[in-house]
């Protein structure tokens, strides 16, 4: 379980974290959503000690995450960055099996390539596209290639940031179901940011809404649409008019 | 009175951002040599550092020393015309090159070369989460990228200044003999005569030094690039900037330290 307790975090003048507290409990799949700037990234940075929150606590199952065996927390993680995060002087497979190749986790590199193959299996891809690299492959293969690496651990937890950015919707479709899939499968925590309604209710079981540092609403997806914050309706709804400001 | 009092202000500004820059610079070379130490070790990226720094650095190395080398024999043979001095071309041409132009020279190549590189690839790294993503597969990015590449300089920029060392030589041996008319075997004999252990040395040191600086600022800046594109082309030219000065201000400490009276 991970649970964040009244997280800061501001970058100068700009209070982005006004005091996060949200519990996304073992093996479900929590989705955060809220506008551009809103602080969703950096949420998920802190945890991952990425980003280093000015006050307030972070733990994982109990444990506080800025204290301990860094590698060894970090082991139980996979991420999948928006723009993929690929490592384009390394080969597809490599960019899979990069946890595998080096550090505690090493394996033979035969035994990582077999590994990084089926991990390109599972997500749609075949093994010809191993040996191609990042920037020979279109914007929806390197999601899938992200995917891959983030699940080639076999992590316990797994974040998404923004996983059908770019896409169109039905490639959009295609890693909402994976991610799904592969969840579920696994029985891993996950964490998803994104804007995309459809992901939302494709992925979620819990639903976060991040407004003003805050979290204005959280509670399973079924209830999402009958939750009357006037917050999470105007968001859901896409509506200009509002509580949230747009700014035209 | 305002406006002297702004002018020292800005004086005060830039010598405080210099300070700064150098305190940061300097926690950074203790961080990465404090990585060197300490495992996991990344000998292929090593190897792949090794082989970016020093070995395709060669060509553009060989090219600017061999045309340095014969310019200086040309101007040290027109310069001591003036006081019947032309036959010191080869001692000249050796100490020129091996104290001073060889390494200097060197270094700034790889500035240009490496240095550039490095932080346009780190800083790409840094704005498409590369850099973060490294953090998330539990791999410092100090010790996979940083300390290889700063490595790779300590190690690879002296071979680099020897070989342009030679190569210079030889630029000023060409044309010494082929357009000065001095004699090939006197023109070599008095090269080596005149060349002392110290000359060499100092000229391999500054090598190790220019290294470290160029590949150190490369990643440096890299490191600490934001804002898309524009910090990446931001990035790189502080980066060679700076590798740029730096080299030019080690290489007067170095010639101090070895030849100051």
């Amino acid at each position: 379980m991970i649970e964040l307790q009244h997280v800061h975090k501001a970058f100068g003048s700009n209070r982005v974290l006004r005091g996060v507290t949200l519990t996304i409990p073992k093996a479900t799949s929590m989705v955060i959503i809220g506008g551009s700037g809103t602080g969703k990234s950096v949420a998920l940075k802190c945890i991952l000690g990425l980003v280093r929150p000015d006050s307030g606590l972070i733990t994982l199952d109990g444990k506080d995450v800025t204290k301990g065996d860094r590698d060894a927390f970090l082991a139980r993680f996979g991420m999948l960055f928006q723009g993929g995060a690929l490592f384009d002087s390394l080969p597809v497979w490599q960019n899979v099996a990069f946890r595998l190749l080096r550090g505690s986790l090493k394996r033979p590199k035969g035994e990582a390539r077999e590994i990084a193959i089926e991990k390109l299996r599972r997500v749609g891809l075949k093994p010809e596209h191993a040996d191609l690299f990042p920037a020979e492959l279109s914007g929806g293969m390197q999601k899938r290639v992200g995917l891959a690496r983030a699940i080639a651990a076999e992590p316990e937890i797994i974040f998404f940031d923004e996983p059908t950015t770019g896409l169109d919707p039905i490639m959009a479709g295609v890693i909402n179901d994976l991610i799904r899939e592969i969840v579920t499968e696994m029985g891993a925590t996950a964490m998803t940011i994104t804007h995309d309604m459809t992901s939302v209710r494709a992925i979620a079981d819990n639903v976060a809404m991040l407004h003003d540092g805050v979290i204005q609403w959280t509670g399973p997806v079924a209830e999402m649409d009958a939750s009357g914050d006037p917050y999470l309706d105007q968001f859901i709804h896409g509506r200009a008019e509002g509580p949230i400001e747009a700014v035209r | 009175m305002s406006w002297i009092s702004a002018f020292l202000a800005a004086i005060g500004r830039t010598a405080m951002g210099g300070f700064a820059l150098i305190g940061r610079l300097t926690l950074f070379g203790l961080e990465t040599l404090s990585h060197v130490f300490r495992p996991p070790f990344y000998p292929r990226e090593l190897l792949l550092a090794l082989f970016n720094v020093g070995y395709f650095s060669l060509p553009v190395v060989g090219l600017t020393a061999v045309f340095t080398g014969g310019a200086l024999a040309l101007q040290i043979y027109s310069g001591g015309a003036r006081f019947n001095a032309e036959a010191v071309v080869p001692q000249i041409v050796a100490i020129g090159v091996i104290r001073e132009l060889g390494p200097v020279m060197v270094g700034l190549m790889i500035a240009a070369r490496v240095t550039s590189s490095i932080a346009a690839e780190i800083a790409t790294m840094k704005v498409t989460e590369q850099i973060d993503a490294l953090v998330t597969l539990s791999t410092h990015p100090m010790k996979y990228l940083t300390v290889p590449r700063v490595l790779a300089g300590l190690i690879t920029v002296p071979v680099l200044v020897a070989v342009g060392d030679i190569i210079g030589i030889l630029g000023g041996y060409v044309v010494g003999v082929q357009s000065l008319g001095f004699s090939p075997g006197a023109y070599l004999k008095n090269t080596v005569d005149f060349i002392e252990t110290l000359d060499v040395v100092s000229s391999l040191v500054k090598g190790a030094a220019f290294g470290v600086i160029a590949t150190l600022l490369g990643c440096y800046y890299g490191m600490r690039t934001r804002r898309g594109a524009q910090g990446v082309g931001r990035a790189t030219k502080l980066a060679v900037e700076a590798a740029a000065v730096l080299i030019l201000g080690a290489n007067f400490i170095i010639t101090s330290i070895f030849f100051s009276a």
